[in-house]
């Protein structure tokens, strides 16, 4: 059999080790395997959807932001011909909520609204017109009350609560933790600095809108398509919510197009369309309109920070305190965990022994904020790295030799203790620096121009799981056919990203086939082994994992009956380019499909299963599980720009990004990953604001809500650095998430480059540049930003003592587990 | 109000008895099943319904039917000559143009109408022509690669169109664009 061209490419090695040293699929820059599909227009997305008998539903929003329900009347909706059925919040009154512990919402209102645009009723009718026909001859008497839309009047306020649970008045969550005692850390400084910052709330503005259908067949059977990034999820909250067993739920996700965490809550339109498809008999369609996806929302949360870092005169952090405080919307949705990561990661870059962190998260009536790409870390890493660009300019350090000196060592832990592997933070500033000119640029560009460096880490999945349990957080199975054709089904859900190419590319270099060999089935709850869903950029560590898993033994059982047949041992056969051969004479062996038979015939039907459970967290305190990863991926970022002190106008001609991916699977997914969230890390810093006007939504549509076009996005140059994680799938690390993080704090301290002025407040707007000129021109201090921290009575933190921060010999796995 | 409306779509005749408020789009994807077409929108304000209308760029959300009777209209789903892509379509799938693919098909229509007007456009250009539509995904970088990519091989020699498929799937993308 021919080779198909794989033999050319022996270059990498794999830390991991567990694994053949060469490659022929990994490492390429390959086409998806869905490509084809997209460019096409066959793909299927929940609302390319027809099935015969549908109907079309839509739901009534509020119009108060805070209310109570006094009375619902829905007689004359029911009796509009074309409408088969109308439920309000009686009908589905079960509280659900992505996080055990803040179940608090309801499909359709209770009682009480909390936003405008919160869900009251729902219509299902023969056309989409006439649903909304309907839902306005539904009448609604409200009882406002007290509008609260702000972190400031949350804080107040402590009578009137939005809702009944929580810290107390309207703080949903508070937590306090202390690693080592930073004012000690303070007392030994030479110098301490305090700055403040605000990261305004943004939308994903997610091109498709959100969309599902339901179907309830005749045999008691629930199937719900939608636009979800973890159908899992989708399916154990529609299991309590309707009260069925999980057994007869099945969630399929479409491809969503795009996600970027605001598709990964249970959403009121899959309840509703499921509970309108169980009373119609029919199957039932919700898509969202553009507004209702601002009002949907989970995005970024508003977060106010205040940061302390004490420093000796020789570079070294001796202490950090950190206080965050988040405007959450009307529900809980992943609030609790963000309100930690807004404090989790910033021990990750660089060696901060003693570390405090206070957090809390306010209710607001507004529509709940979740996870956006990111997800509660965009913001600190913001204020951290603007904080430290003023650090090492009052101390006259060079930004990136301090940033270097005092990067986490490889194989250690932080002072929350957790583990980093492999770290490649050197290596991404080192290649941005040169790639760029910085250390030309830096300081010496004319009056106007300047360029700005800053630094991040993210994790490559959480190792804890959303709702307690110790099953693995992804499963995969491989099916050999007699054919030779090879199957993976895993639970994940390609938003784009390219999963579903990764477990092909995986499967086929463990196989020794080809990508297009190998079929995937994917995000399906009757078909496929559980995966948690695709958020915290999890997926490739861990469905790679599984896969790798569930292919390794496939192949035990091909290599075993091959070996019979080519008179050798199975630890001599290796499988590639379509073939099994013996290692010591590569030219004996058989095609793929013959050693499939020989199997076969032995073993009967070819499959197996794999799974993937991150490894145990060595924190052993509350609040550990959120932070820990397999790995952390790292990036280093310059951002030039050109700032016109005449309007303010911001344009940026070049954005330099360095990556560490552990291992590129495919190269081109990754710059693609890079790419696109450099894109939205300038959207959210230039532009992006999920912002209020007398309590309503200021500007609920894509027209109104800017977002960058081609013309606003910069060229962009991405270089990948690999460090071979050996907790990753061929060494692979995380790449869809951790390189937004440095790209607005970068683009600040640029701005400081070129004209001189702080804007320690996102999304820096020309109006913003302008005032801080002002500022500059009559001798005040050159910034725009928060002004204070609102007075609150933090609780008691945690006190944890801290590890060393060196290199621990200990931490690096066996090369030959 | 209903009217019935003749409508030359991907070269083939469709008459349909709809009411005359309904969009250009919502003829395509409900009364056609032509769901290749995308909404972001509905307002005009994406650009991810973009199809062709006498090979000019046009939003089917702000379209009505009436309007475009006896016109040329052509989606997606007839870029394709039967079962060969065109160009544009390779190369998005190739460079990984095209990543969650919503905005995809409305990319592809305004990148065809303009390398029909200008079949060797400057990377500002391409901007220029396709800054009225969004993607959240890819940063944009990989689609002007795509399209300039595509555009030289218009120029040059096409070769076999279904080989360069399986040679992007086998052994990725070999031909670097230029631009990179």
């Amino acid at each position: 059999m021919s080779t198909n061209g794989y033999d050319d490419r022996k270059n990498r090695t794999n830390l991991g080790s567990h694994l053949k040293k060469e490659t022929s699929v990994v490492g390429r820059p390959l086409m998806k395997v869905d490509a084809m599909a997209k460019v096409t227009g066959q793909a299927t997305y929940a609302d390319d959807i027809h099935l015969p008998r549908m109907a079309y539903a839509r739901m009534l929003p509020s119009t108060q932001p805070h209310a109570r329900i006094v009375r619902i009347d829905t007689s004359k909706a029911e009796a509009l011909p074309g409408v088969l059925a109308v439920i309000t919040g009686q009908d589905l009154p079960i509280k659900y909520g992505i996080l055990p512990v803040s179940q608090d919402e309801t499909a359709l209102a209770v009682d009480k609204v909390r936003f405008v645009g919160e869900p009251v009723a729902a219509v299902a009718a023969v056309d989409e017109e006439t649903a909304e026909r309907a839902l306005e001859l539904i009448e609604v008497e409200y009882e406002p009350l007290k509008p609260i839309m702000s972190i400031e009047e949350a804080l107040e306020e402590t009578e009137v609560r939005i809702q009944e649970y929580g810290h107390g008045g309207n703080i949903h969550k508070m937590v306090s933790l202390q690693f080592g005692d930073v004012e000690e850390g303070f007392a030994e400084a030479d110098y301490v600095r305090e700055d403040l910052f605000f990261y305004q709330g943004n939308n994903h503005l997610a091109m498709e809108e959100h969309s599902a259908v339901a179907y309830y067949s005749p045999d008691g059977k629930l199937t719900l398509w939608s636009s979800t990034q973890t159908p899992h999820y989708v399916h154990r909250a529609l299991a309590k919510v309707l009260e069925l067993p999980p057994s007869r739920i099945r969630v399929i996700a479409c491809h969503p197009g795009g996600g970027f965490g605001g598709k990964s809550d249970p959403f009121h339109h899959e309840i509703c369309a499921a509970k309108l498809a169980m009373i119609t008999g029919r199957p039932v369609k919700i898509t969202l309109t553009r507004e209702e996806v601002f009002y949907a929302h989970r995005g970024r949360h508003p977060v106010l920070m205040w940061v302390k870092t004490g420093v000796k005169k020789t570079g070294e952090i001796t202490a950090m305190h950190f206080r965050s405080m988040l405007d959450g919307g009307a529900y809980g949705s992943y609030g609790v965990a963000t309100t930690y990561y807004t404090g989790a990661l910033q021990t990750v870059t660089y060696k901060i022994p003693r570390y405090k962190f206070e957090g809390l998260r306010v209710f607001t009536n507004k529509p709940p904020c979740g996870p956006k790409r990111g997800h509660g870390t965009p913001q600190p890493r913001f204020a951290l790295e603007i904080h430290f660009d003023k650090i090492c300019e009052d101390m006259g350090w060079d930004p990136a030799e301090w940033r270097k000196q005092q990067a986490c060592e490889p194989f250690s832990l932080t002072a929350n203790y957790l583990r980093i592997t492999t770290i490649g933070l050197k290596e991404c500033i080192d290649k941005v620096v040169e790639a760029s000119g910085f250390k030309e640029k830096f300081r010496k560009l004319p009056y106007g121009r300047g360029v700005g460096l800053a630094c991040s880490a993210y994790l490559s999945g959480a190792n804890l799981p959303i709702y307690w349990n110790d099953m693995p957080h992804s499963g995969a199975m491989v099916k050999v056919d007699r054919g030779g054709g090879v199957t993976v089904y895993c639970g994940s859900t390609d938003i784009g990203q390219g999963s579903n190419s990764v477990l092909a590319y995986v499967v086929a270099e463990v196989l020794g086939v080809r990508p297009q060999d190998v079929a995937v089935v994917t995000a399906d709850t009757d078909l496929t082994p559980v995966d948690l869903g695709s958020y915290s950029s999890r997926v490739t560590v861990m469905t790679g994992n599984a896969a790798i898993e569930a292919a390794q033994k496939v192949r035990d059982q091909l290599f075993q009956a091959a070996a019979d047949e080519l008179g050798t041992t199975p630890d001599n056969l290796e499988a590639a380019g379509g073939r099994i051969f013996r290692r010591d004479d590569p030219g004996v062996g058989l095609p793929f499909a013959k050693a499939a038979q020989l199997a076969e015939a032995r073993f009967g039907t070819l499959a197996a299963v794999g799974s993937f459970t991150p490894p145990k967290t060595p924190g052993r305190y509350k609040g550990a599980g959120v932070g820990p990863s397999p790995s952390y991926s790292y990036t280093a970022c310059v951002v030039e720009v050109e700032v016109d002190p005449e309007t303010g106008w911001v344009r940026v001609p070049k954005v330099w990004i360095a990556h560490d991916i552990g291992r590129a699977l495919n190269p081109i997914l990754v710059e693609g990953q890079a790419e696109g969230s450099v894109y939205m890390g300038l959207g959210e810093a230039l532009m992006e604001e999920q912002v209020f006007r007398r309590n309503l939504h200021k500007i609920p549509s894509m027209l109104d809500y800017k977002s960058p076009t081609f013309l606003e996005t910069p060229d962009i140059e991405t270089i990948l650095v690999e460090t071979n994680d050996p907790h990753g799938p061929f060494g692979a690390k995380e790449a869809g998430q951790g390189p937004l993080l440095p790209v607005p704090p970068a683009l600040c301290n640029a701005i400081y480059d070129a004209v001189g002025v702080r804007i320690d407040e996102l999304p820096v707007t020309p109006d913003k540049i302008l005032k801080a000129l002002e500022r500059k021109a009559k001798g005040q201090e050159p910034r725009v930003g928060p002004e204070r921290m609102p007075e609150v009575e933090w609780v008691e933190p945690i006190y944890v003592e801290p590890p060393s921060l060196e290199h621990d010999p200990s931490l690096v796995p066996s090369a030959n587990p | 109000m209903k009217q019935l409306i003749s409508l030359r779509v991907n070269g083939e005749l469709y008459e349909l008895y709809v009411p005359v408020h309904k969009t250009l789009l919502e003829v395509l994807r409900e009364d056609l099943g032509l769901t290749g077409t995308k909404h972001g929108c509905e307002l005009g304000e994406c650009g991810a319904c973009t199809v062709l209308v006498d090979g000019e760029p046009v939003l089917s959300c702000l379209t009505l039917p009436v309007e475009v009777q006896g016109r040329d209209i052509v989606t997606v789903e007839g870029l394709a000559e039967n079962s060969v892509p065109h160009p544009l379509q390779v190369t998005f799938a190739e460079l990984n143009a095209a990543q969650c693919g919503y905005c995809t098909p409305g990319m592809l229509m305004s990148a065809k109408a303009l390398l029909d007007r200008n079949p060797n456009p400057t990377p500002e250009e391409v901007r220029e022509a396709l800054a009225g539509n969004l993607c959240r995904c890819t940063g944009y970088v990989k689609i002007v690669e795509a399209v300039r990519l595509a555009a030289r091989r218009l120029q040059g020699d096409l070769g076999n169109i279904v080989e360069e498929i399986e040679r992007a799937l086998n052994e990725g993308v070999v031909q670097e664009p230029e631009s990179r």
